[in-house]
């Protein structure tokens, strides 16, 4: 879990963009249509919400 | 990052956190409700339309202002909204033509027989006070004006908490939650966590926000030159004794602009039209654009057109603004996730202050001790 050497940043800030920009795209998408792009919006905008619930089940206890 | 850059970040986010917590938890947790407030209101609703045949002749909007003005003697009308999905607008009147909003009355009424369905004055209701609390904490616009500038130390905070992200990740993968240690190990590995992965939607809910609660300057704003500059040739004329008629108002508008809807028709002399004009909403009749409003003026007292342009930036970003703040804008399952990334920023916030409290105490019982100083809190802070 925990790697020795200091990770880049690239290493750091590559999943939390990763999510910023998927949250981004879901908030866009129902502005621009009904129907299945809501669908599309919501599974984006779950991401963030699973990525949390994935940390916590997998928590060092 | 130096050691300096990482204790200047982390004195921004301690004082902007600290600064705007608190009312935070309060945006958040009378949201929570506002989120569902079409739901909530829909279940003590008491405007459901009576029965009528379904090629029932709708009556005019003059006579739909007549019914209004006939409950409210001595008012005078100042908007028209057009419900969605059914045959009824709604009439706001008041006093004057700039009453506050506590002296407006609004009255829903069907089209089909100008039988007003509920008036809409509801001004003591619970989600009346969650809305008041939300927006102003019943101190108006120095209220509404206020959060915003909590809204912006928010975004600073939040800008300065991926910053120092970075020193408390070092070594750590993404997600790590240490929760087996100590208590506020624990707390700040999810008060990270929860950080980084709703970070859009924090970012995006919060500067929405703010844009909102400038609402009121930028229309003000708006009037004085945009809506000024339209109709510059009626300069300093009066407010008509007599309004021409509303439908012949909204047809004209409809002509200028062929495939837009109105949405809201606001009477001469209000915030959102000028002294001698209806100003008639149009809004694009596509999903994508009938969020975009475009004002069309006609002329009060004779009905001819006027002028007919499309809104600013900051007009558009106001307007954007709305959906982006509430979720309303894609169904059930949006509002439930607005909702849950809602509970996960109450978390945050939450941490936030116990991680604070937790380091204060911490400092204490170290020097208390003698045996350490704030460097020393500081820096472990920062591992």
């Amino acid at each position: 879990m925990k790697p020795r050497t200091p990770l880049p940043l690239l290493a750091i800030f590559g999943i939390p963009l990763a999510i910023a920009f998927v949250t981004a795209a879901g908030l866009m998408t129902a502005l621009l249509d009904d129907g299945l792009v809501d669908a599309v919006s919501w599974a984006a905008l779950s991401v963030p919400v699973l990525a949390a619930v994935w940390a916590w089940r997998k928590r060092e206890r | 990052m130096t050691n300096r850059t990482i204790r200047v970040w982390t004195l921004i986010h301690k004082w902007t956190s600290l600064i705007c917590t608190l009312f935070m938890l309060l945006l958040c947790l009378t949201g929570l409700p506002l989120i569902f407030h079409d739901e909530i209101e829909a279940l003590t609703a008491e405007d459901t339309l009576p029965p009528m045949p379904a090629e029932t002749p709708l009556k005019s909007l003059d006579e739909a202002v007549a019914t209004a003005l006939a409950t409210y003697p001595g008012e005078r009308p100042l908007f028209l909204s057009f419900d969605e999905d059914r045959p009824v607008v709604n009439v706001t009147t008041g006093p004057g033509a700039r009453p506050p909003v506590s002296q407006m009355h609004i009255s829903a009424i069907d089209l089909r027989s100008t039988r007003i369905l509920a008036d809409l004055n509801d001004d003591k209701g619970f989600m009346h006070v969650m809305l008041r609390l939300h927006v102003d904490m019943f101190a108006g616009l120095p209220g509404e004006l206020f959060l915003g500038f909590m809204g912006f130390l928010l975004f600073i905070a939040t800008l300065s908490g991926v910053v120092i992200y970075a020193p408390f990740m070092r070594k750590l993968s993404f997600g790590t939650v240490r929760a087996g240690r100590s208590r506020r190990l624990k707390w700040l590995d999810l008060h990270n966590m929860l950080g980084i992965v709703t970070l859009m939607w924090v970012v995006v809910v919060g500067l929405t926000g703010v844009i909102n609660t400038l609402s009121v300057p930028l229309v003000a704003y708006w009037r004085a030159n945009e809506l000024a500059a339209m109709i510059a040739p009626y300069e300093g004329k009066p407010v008509p004794e007599r309004f021409a008629s509303v439908d012949a108002a909204v047809r004209t508008a409809m002509e200028a602009a062929p495939g837009m809807r109105p949405q809201f028709i606001a009477f001469p002399g209000v915030r959102f039209s000028s002294n001698h004009h209806y100003a008639v909403w149009l809004k694009g009749a596509t999903p994508a654009t009938n969020r975009i409003l475009t004002p069309a003026l006609i002329d009060a007292e004779t009905g001819a057109f006027t002028d007919m342009r499309s809104m600013p930036w900051y007009m558009l970003a106001l307007r954007l603004s709305q959906p982006l703040h509430f979720g309303d804008y894609g169904g059930l399952p949006m509002k439930i996730l607005w909702a849950v990334l809602d509970l996960l920023t109450i978390i945050i916030l939450g941490s936030g202050l116990y991680l604070w409290l937790a380091r204060r105490r911490s400092v204490q019982d170290h020097a208390a001790a003698g045996s350490a100083n704030l460097r020393a809190a500081v820096g472990e802070a920062a591992e």
